[in-house]
């Protein structure tokens, strides 16, 4: 047995120093499109290239809806292509609650150390709920944060939902939801979990979490690296701020007539 | 034996027409036959030919439904054999095939359930991928006259649903397990039937997750269904999108660019690298191994980085394109790439060394979760599990694409077909790949990776790529706009999770965590 401790210490340790320090790495975010002004003669052609309606041209400017970009690079390619920008502090506080709720604040200071998450896969392609798991290994270790999962929802302060919202498990995601004892907060994860990226809406599949449960923080990306996912609980928990777009990124409105009419 | 002459030694009365197709795919026989001689033929084509039952391919077109059986030999000469069965719309009943090929149980169960259509003589359909609590009986999505875009009216879910108890005898506890358990698990539902530790019987219910992939890619641009095909299972996108961008360039007969097939190997090898050690992670972490989880996900990460510092992506999206490649990836980077690879190889070894000197981990893994070569071959299963219980298929070597035939590597084969034969199938396979990856770096010729003239064609063909879990089929139609008209995924979990509950019948509940890690499989890729 004393190979495992031996081997175990040779590992060194490998874990990040964010959030007291930025994490610049090589391969730890697969970054994401930034929007432009239409420079005379610029058309904003690219616009056309996304294939789940991301990009959208309005005030001479090409404007990115980070809910909808799934990673296809193709607006990243080209001679007309978009800048696109690494980083990973991409959470942001939800604005899509129904009517009449208010913006829900961060936990108060109490969950700081100790916070229990519950995963919910509700239809993920696995990307997403894998870089959740990445969470647990040595490089994030959100342990050392006091984020833990829990098994179960009751004991959970925090649900994490992946994937678009089959109807499946609609009645599970649901179920969870009302098991999570107050104070609590939804934070949902991946494009798809957020707009329904290519799936949804469709018969078998919502058009986003949000039209089954209340969400509270929304991280984009296709799939968001751990460290989005870890800036997410650090801004469900107050300890970070959410993410402030750059110009030229917005976040629309629920998709629908509204959107459409906003990207017209 | 030549297998020209054993398909056309076909008895007569079997078959109305024979077909021989020769392309770049390779060698394709078609065999129409009809109704009362399709389970015979069929069981024939395994049994005797000793061909490998890869899926079912339902289609209804025009006036008829076409119902397409695909079988495939297990060397490269013999190739693959299609039996088509053909019937008037209006006749919804067919001959059940999975008495004699019981492979295709899962594939008549699914096409019975989104198509209406009736298999006569299986045992057991009804709910498999649309649930009863969920949805009410007679939604047919897959038929064209069904509006996949806007939910069904006919919907009632019973929050009150209990899964049905199979064993009724004194002493038998029901463990339900799911759709939503463990910390980190995909959604699915496992009842264990128990007595006392024992685990005698285990009822699995997938589909939490359907996404419906092949619905809402009907009428989609070919390229946009491409993104479908990376995304339904994000943990071997790139293994899934190589299959459909394969199928749609044997349809159009577009030449791939011979640097821009080196690549696909590079790339596909290095994603089996990467699902592999996340596997061996898995089986570590579900022994509750902590030292050795922790080390085989630092390497685990260490090539999620590689993958995204290499290609822009942790999980290779958007690489892939109809032609080729999206974007040529630079000779250095590669390189340095490859020498990392290797590095993180030679730590996974040395980390497998220090597991099968563990005596109490092999203790969870050896005897336990047992599938036999009969159970294999019976039910059909692929890729690592299939390969650690004596059968080792491997598509790279039977239907050779992208130029794998000019690779040389072992497909591992193990025959205890327990947990620890699966852990060291996926260590042999972890050596091989980077092994690959070094001789597609090797031979990698200059020039563009996307072919110049890309055309809409109207057409159907069949693309497959061994993907880490196993073998991918993946059938494409197009019309002559390029938009979808039938897209039918196979996937290899689809093939495996068939057989899982034979694995973890008849050993004790806590072994029940370990055998399902040692699987490896993907729910995502099940449901699509």
């Amino acid at each position: 047995m004393t190979q495992w401790v031996l081997s175990g210490l040779a590992a060194r340790v490998r874990t990040t120093r964010y959030p007291a320090r930025q994490d610049q790495s090589p391969g730890v975010s697969p970054g994401f499109p930034v929007g432009r002004a239409l420079a005379d003669g610029d058309r904003g052609a690219v616009v056309e290239r996304c294939p789940t309606g991301a990009l959208t041209r309005r005030d001479r400017r090409i404007w990115v809806d980070p809910r909808r970009c799934v990673h296809c690079y193709r607006c990243a390619r080209g001679d007309d292509a978009l800048e696109w920008q690494q980083g990973y502090e991409w959470a942001a506080v939800a604005t899509s609650r129904p009517a009449g709720e208010e913006r829900t604040p961060p936990l108060s200071s109490a969950f700081a150390r100790s916070l229990h998450v519950r995963v919910v896969d509700a239809g993920d392609c696995g990307a997403c709920l894998h870089e959740v798991k990445q969470l647990a290994n040595p490089y994030y270790n959100a342990h050392r944060l006091g984020f833990f999962f829990t098994p179960t929802p009751r004991h959970a302060d925090i649900l994490i939902v992946v994937g678009p919202g089959t109807d499946q498990m609609r009645t599970a995601l649901e179920k969870a939801y009302t098991a999570l004892p107050t104070p609590r907060r939804v934070i949902a994860v991946g494009a798809c979990a957020l707009s329904g990226s290519v799936f949804g809406p469709s018969f078998a599949c919502s058009d986003g979490v949000r039209s089954i449960i209340p969400v509270d923080i929304e991280v984009p990306g296709g799939p968001p690296p751990p460290f989005a996912i870890l800036h997410a609980l650090l801004v469900a928990t107050g300890r970070a701020q959410p993410a402030g777009w750059a110009a030229g990124t917005q976040w629309a409105a629920r998709p629908g007539p509204a959107a459409e009419e906003s990207g017209a | 034996m030549e297998a020209a002459a054993t398909v056309a030694s076909i008895p007569e009365e079997w078959s109305t027409r024979i077909d021989v197709h020769q392309d770049r795919q390779g060698r394709r026989y078609e065999v129409e036959c009809r109704p009362d001689t399709l389970q015979d033929l069929c069981a024939w084509i395994v049994q005797t030919l000793d061909y490998s039952f890869a899926g079912l391919v339902v289609e209804q077109q025009s006036g008829e439904w076409s119902l397409r059986y695909l079988f495939h030999a297990a060397d490269a000469r013999s190739g693959r054999i299609d039996v088509l069965l053909r019937q008037p719309l209006s006749q919804v009943h067919f001959p059940s095939i999975s008495g004699s090929l019981y492979a295709a149980d899962w594939h008549e169960r699914e096409a019975e359930d989104l198509f209406e259509i009736a298999f006569d003589g299986h045992p057991r359909l009804g709910d498999f991928i649309l649930h009863d609590d969920a949805w009410q009986e007679g939604l047919a999505p897959m038929r064209k006259d069904f509006n996949g875009r806007e939910p069904p009216a006919l919907r009632a879910p019973n929050p009150n649903w209990r899964p049905d108890r199979i064993v009724h005898a004194p002493g038998v506890f029901g463990m339900p397990i799911g759709p939503v358990y463990s910390s980190t698990a995909e959604s699915a539902h496992f009842l264990l039937e128990t007595v006392g530790e024992d685990v005698i019987r285990v009822v699995p219910r997938f589909f939490y997750k359907y996404r419906a992939v092949e619905k809402i890619a009907e009428g989609r641009p070919a390229e946009d269904a491409l993104l479908l095909a990376e995304r339904f299972n994000g943990i071997t996108a790139f293994a899934h999108g190589l299959a459909f961008a394969q199928a749609l360039e044997a349809i159009g007969g577009i030449e791939v660019p011979q640097r821009a097939l080196a690549l696909r190997v590079l790339l596909a090898e290095l994603e089996r690298l990467r699902h592999h050690t996340g596997a061996i992670q898995e089986i570590c972490e579900s022994t509750a191994l902590v030292v050795a989880a922790s080390q085989a996900a630092i390497l685990e990460e260490e090539l999620l980085r590689l993958s995204g510092e290499l290609t822009g992506h942790r999980y290779l999206y958007g690489l892939l394109a109809c032609g080729g490649l999206s974007r040529d990836l630079d000779d250095a980077a590669l390189r340095a790439a490859t020498v990392r690879a290797r590095g993180i190889l030679q730590q996974l070894q040395a980390l497998e060394k220090r597991l099968v000197r563990t005596s109490s981990f092999l203790d969870r893994l050896e005897q336990v979760g047992i599938v036999t070569e009969e159970e294999a071959r019976a039910c059909g299963v692929v890729g690592p599990i299939a390969r650690a219980s004596g059968l080792a298929r491997d598509l790279r070597v039977a239907l050779p694409y992208c130029g794998y035939g000019g690779y040389g590597f072992e497909v591992p084969k193990e025959a205890e077909g327990d947990g620890y034969a699966r852990l060291r199938i996926l260590c042999a396979e972890a050596r091989q790949s980077v092994r690959i990856m070094e001789q597609a770096l090797a031979s990698l010729p200059a020039g563009p990776v996307r072919a110049a003239d890309i055309r809409p064609c109207a057409g159907a063909a069949l693309g497959w790529t061994e993907a880490p879990v196993g073998a991918a089929f993946h059938w494409l139609r197009v019309d002559s706009r390029g938009a979808v008209v039938r897209y039918r995924i196979i996937p290899p979990s689809f093939a495996n999770w068939h057989v899982f509950h034979l694995a973890a019948e008849a050993f004790a509940f806590q072994d029940f965590p370990i055998i399902l890690a040692s699987f490896g499989l993907s729910v995502a890729e099940n449901d699509r």
